[in-house]
């Protein structure tokens, strides 16, 4: 019971950091750049912003677009809510494996893209076809990304998987370079960040994400912007767990718990740092540079697997 | 007792199918009797091949031999599970269908071929999957497809329309001839017609193989597995609906029936050879990937409908190709599990592709077009259609809590659990077509993100889509039970599984029920809770609870929600050609896959006096079928030439013909004694 009131803390504690997790990646950004920069909470003061506002519906919106931002948001969540940050051994973890994980984010972008074309504005459809068009090509990469690590591990539940590498001496294994570099490549792509997708762009004929958004307004764009920081911050956790899991919390008491709350912390700083320093260092690539980016971390991903089975298989 | 139950009810089944085909041409004058007759008939067909399917997979069947057919050779009819699981496929679209037909038939003039055939190709179908013997099966298998050839040249008054019945017959027959060589090649060895023989007898590995490839290749054809796909996408769209519904749901599970009959069961995994496994994973990768890429290029509804047909089939091959590597190297337990997704997808792929078929045919009847840049906006003039239609799109897209999902995950994990087999060419295959599972699972997404988005949602493009109607009570119920069952399929796999358990008992001899949780049918957990679990239910519960809560807290009393204009970058004057249309829609994915596509674009620019004054801007693309072009035009064109070289030798006198019959006489004779 208690781990079943911890699993549900986690999963709170991921939804109400996202805002402020952004914050800080947009804060880092500005600081690299000389500038000063809004304060890390900004995010969550838009949203709070947003949600007082009223809503405003283009006429002939469809009941797609009104219960899009509530599939988007809870199946977000819901992803979010398995992925293991503080504690490894977590019940409700079962729920989803990485292969539902990846679904549930597929079931959220297939909403949002029908609510792109649910306005019938050209920048809509425009955000639709290159989102699912990039992602159909991401997806998969990410799958095999994963895979490397679950054929290791003999399993595709994220516990069993962490608990693994846990387990398993501290050795440079060729295949999980390649399925950490895929995964980072990815990563990028899915939470639409520079080089591949602007979040802070408006009315960009390169926009992708925020060409979906364009119709939506008060409530139901804090609800797809929210999910939006819960995407990036689950896609932060994910890396952690799949590659540097040392210091998650193997059993509840408050000791450990606290401990691992530090330690994820500092990873997850270190890598929105990271972050930020791509994303000032790098310009955006143009639209049909993508699909090679794409192209090579899923070549990356899928030489992980070919490399796990032909080298680290002992039979 | 209860296993002639089940058999009785599939010959009922069959018996009311009978039934409608010879009452059909009594009632030509009323059509509305004919109608109501072949709707009725039908559907208690399909009812009763249900019943026989569910209490064939519970209580085992049974077998008759029938005193038609040969003399020296009754007609041998047997229900085993394998048989009992496809029955329950055929029965549970066929059941819908009959409701659907009763409302989309209510316009058609000319009733009675329909009512004639249709029953004829659900009985050539059913006694195919009932059949004991190669005769019976033969006989019933061209049943199917000669009935199946009435129906697509239904509308025969447009020459396309016949010429794709007649790519269809070809290739049909071409399909026959190579699954009657099968038979003929285990016939040879065992001596008898029956499968009782032919499961008994050792063949020998070459002659197996002989069989194997000639049963792969024709049953592929049937099955529409690339490059033998090409009658797919010409004969199903212009078959009417409820027809192409049946046809890319369950006929081609038939062809899947049979390449599972003559491999899995009457050679049995103990023949299985290496590469077998890899030959069929490589089909069906490959299958998976082109149906998809192919699909997602067309603007003709069904056409593009027919497209994804052959990916799923992919998808069914994926996991049968698993099981027969996995059965091959000695792990019986995962090629089970291989075979259990596989027939899950099987099920899967014959609800949600009726299901679209249907909801295309609704759009098709009520607007009288299938090119989908016409349409739009259609959610407002036929919400059910259109709920229902988004059903059928997401399980297709393989997105939970849908069942398209269930048996993809299933199929994943069976290639993930798998060990290594040995062999580089084994090694880089498994994962290569996990790869390719879900690259075409994400294009299956974008696809029918782009089908929904441009048929239904946005702006109408045309008047005739603008003042569409609903469909009628029948069709609304035709459509709801598909949809009922995928959602059932996809939130209680643990309850569905043990059931779909006995075809690997019974081919197999291992069962993966003691490793699935049995216990609680929330968990589906196909080999240990600690390797790979997924509920469906506690999702959707955790989604519905979570969704619940936000939209009670952000509902506070007294918010209202303003409509207003769509915003328009300050254009004033919009219009619904403006919008992202299919060709647009797809058009990045044309351009990263130009290499496949080879695609032919034509652009015409009218201008006024200056080069900068546009005024009219006309731009034509169209995407051929690679296998039609360098595969089936060649061949074409080599036979036409080779009748034009061999014409003159019609024309000889009768001593070259009475020569011809010598040298043939002789031949034989050298060869057969």
């Amino acid at each position: 019971m208690t781990s079943f009131f911890f699993q549900l803390l986690q999963a709170l504690l991921m939804v109400v950091l996202a805002p402020i997790a952004a914050g800080f990646v947009a804060t880092t950004k500005a600081r690299l750049q000389n500038r000063c920069g809004a304060s890390i909470m900004q995010p969550w003061r838009d949203i709070r912003k947003l949600f007082s506002k009223e809503v405003v519906l283009a006429e002939h919106a469809s009941w797609i677009f009104r219960f899009t931002p509530y599939v988007v948001f809870t199946a977000t969540v819901m992803a979010a809510s398995v992925v293991p940050s503080l504690l490894l051994d977590t019940p409700l973890s079962l729920t989803a494996d990485v292969i539902a994980l990846v679904a549930l984010l597929a079931l959220a972008r297939f909403f949002l893209s029908l609510a792109g074309m649910d306005i019938g504005t050209a920048f809509g459809g425009m955000g639709a076809s290159r989102e699912m068009t990039f992602s159909a090509l991401a997806e998969p990469a990410m799958l095999m990304s994963v895979f490397v690590l679950s054929l290791g591990a003999h399993s595709t539940n994220l516990t069993t998987m962490i608990a693994h590498t846990l387990s398993t001496p501290l050795l440079i294994q060729p295949s999980i370079a390649f399925a950490l570099v895929a995964m980072l490549m990815i990563a990028i792509v899915e939470t639409g960040r520079i080089p591949i997708d602007n979040p802070t762009t408006h009315l960009e004929l390169t926009m992708i994400h925020e060409a979906m958004l364009l119709e939506y307004s008060g409530r139901h764009l804090a609800l797809m912007e929210w999910a939006s920081m819960v995407k990036l911050l689950l896609f932060a956790t994910l890396i952690i767990d799949l590659f540097f899991p040392w210091g998650i919390g193997g059993d509840v008491n408050l000791l450990t718990i606290g401990l691992a709350l530090a330690i994820w912390l500092a990873k997850l700083m270190v890598l929105f740092v990271v972050l930020a320093m791509i994303e000032i260092s790098i310009a955006k690539l143009r639209m049909f540079e993508v699909p090679q980016y794409l192209g090579t971390a899923f070549v990356l991903a899928f030489l992980g697997l070919i490399i796990h089975y032909m080298l680290e298989v002992t039979v | 007792m209860s296993a002639s139950f089940a058999l009785n009810a599939a010959l009922l089944a069959c018996l009311s199918v009978l039934i409608a085909t010879f009452a059909a041409p009594f009632f030509q004058a009323k059509h509305q009797i004919q109608r109501s007759l072949l709707c009725a008939l039908l559907a208690a067909s399909g009812l009763f091949a249900v019943i026989a399917g569910f209490s064939g997979l519970l209580s085992g069947g049974g077998s008759i031999a029938l005193p038609l057919g040969l003399p020296w050779l009754p007609m041998h009819l047997r229900l085993d599970a394998l048989g009992s699981f496809f029955l329950l496929v055929i029965g549970s679209l066929v059941l819908p269908v009959a409701i659907y037909s009763q409302g989309y038939l209510s316009h058609e003039k000319h009733l009675t071929p329909i009512a004639i055939f249709l029953p004829l190709f659900v009985l050539g179908m059913m006694g195919v999957v009932l059949s004991d013997d190669a005769f019976t099966f033969m006989l019933f298998w061209e049943l199917m497809s000669v009935s199946s050839y009435f129906l697509v040249t239904h509308e025969h008054r447009h020459p396309e329309n016949r010429k794709a019945g007649f790519i269809y017959l070809l290739m049909a027959h071409m399909a026959g001839l190579l699954i009657m060589g099968s038979f003929a090649t285990l016939y040879a060895a065992s001596g008898s017609f029956e499968f009782s023989a032919m499961r008994e007898v050792e063949i020998s590995p070459l002659w197996a193989s002989v069989a194997f490839l000639l049963a792969g290749f024709g049953f592929g054809t049937k099955a529409g597995v690339v490059p033998m796909h090409g009658w797919l996408p010409e004969a199903h769209p212009v078959a009417p609906s409820n027809v192409s519904a049946l046809m890319s749901g369950i006929m081609l599970k038939v062809a899947i029936f049979g390449f599972i009959r003559i491999t899995w069961d009457l050679m049995g995994s103990g023949d299985f050879q290496w590469w077998w496994g890899a030959l069929v994973l490589a089909a069906g990768s490959s299958s998976a990937v082109s149906g998809v890429l192919m699909a997602l290029q067309q603007h003709d509804l069904k056409r593009l409908l027919a497209y994804h047909s052959i990916e799923n089939i992919g998808i069914i091959l994926i996991g049968l190709g698993l099981g027969m590597l996995l059965a091959q190297t000695g792990h019986p337990m995962l090629a089970a599990l291989g075979l259990i997704a596989a027939l899950y997808h099987t099920i899967n792929h014959a609800l949600f592709k009726g299901l679209l078929f249907m909801g295309a045919g609704a759009v098709l009847h009520k607007t009288g077009t299938r090119n989908m840049e016409m349409m739009g906006g259609l959610i407002h003039r036929m919400p059910w259609t259109a709920a229902l239609f988004l059903v059928a799109c997401i399980s297709i897209s393989a997105l939970p809590p849908f069942n398209g999902f269930v048996s993809e995950w299933l199929t994943f994990q069976t290639a993930l659990m798998a060990p290594q087999l040995g062999g580089a060419l084994l090694t880089a295959i498994v994962p290569f077509s996990a790869a390719m599972l879900a690259l075409a699972g994400a294009l299956a997404a974008t696809c029918f993100v782009k089908v929904f988005g441009v048929v239904f949602l946005g702006h109408a493009r045309s008047d005739a889509v603008a003042n569409a109607k609903e469909i009628d009570g029948w069709m609304k119920v035709g459509m709801l039970i598909p949809a009922l069952c995928c959602l059932l399929l996809g939130l209680l796999p643990g309850l569905f599984i043990p059931l779909l358990d006995r075809v690997p008992q019974a081919l197999l001899h291992t069962s993966i029920l003691s490793s699935l949780n049995t216990a609680s049918w929330i968990w589906l957990t196909p080999i240990d809770a600690a390797h790979a679990s997924y509920s469906a239910p506690l999702s959707l519960i955790g989604m519905l609870v979570l969704g619940g809560l936000v939209f009670w807290w952000l509902h506070p009393k007294g918010t209202t929600i303003r409509r207003s204009k769509m915003w328009s970058c300050g254009n004033p004057h919009t219009h619904a050609r403006m919008q992202y249309n299919a060709t647009s829609f797809s058009q990045p994915l044309r351009r990263i896959f130009m290499g496949l596509y080879q695609p032919e674009e034509h652009e015409h620019i009218e201008r006024h006096q200056h080069k900068l004054l546009t005024t009219r801007v006309k731009y034509i693309v169209h995407v051929s079928d690679m296998a039609v072009k360098h595969l089936y035009q060649p061949i074409g064109h080599f036979t036409l030439w080779l009748a034009k070289m061999i014409r003159h030798e019609h024309q000889r006198g009768i001593h070259a013909y009475l020569a011809y019959t010598f040298a043939t006489v002789l031949f034989l004779l050298a060869v057969f004694t």
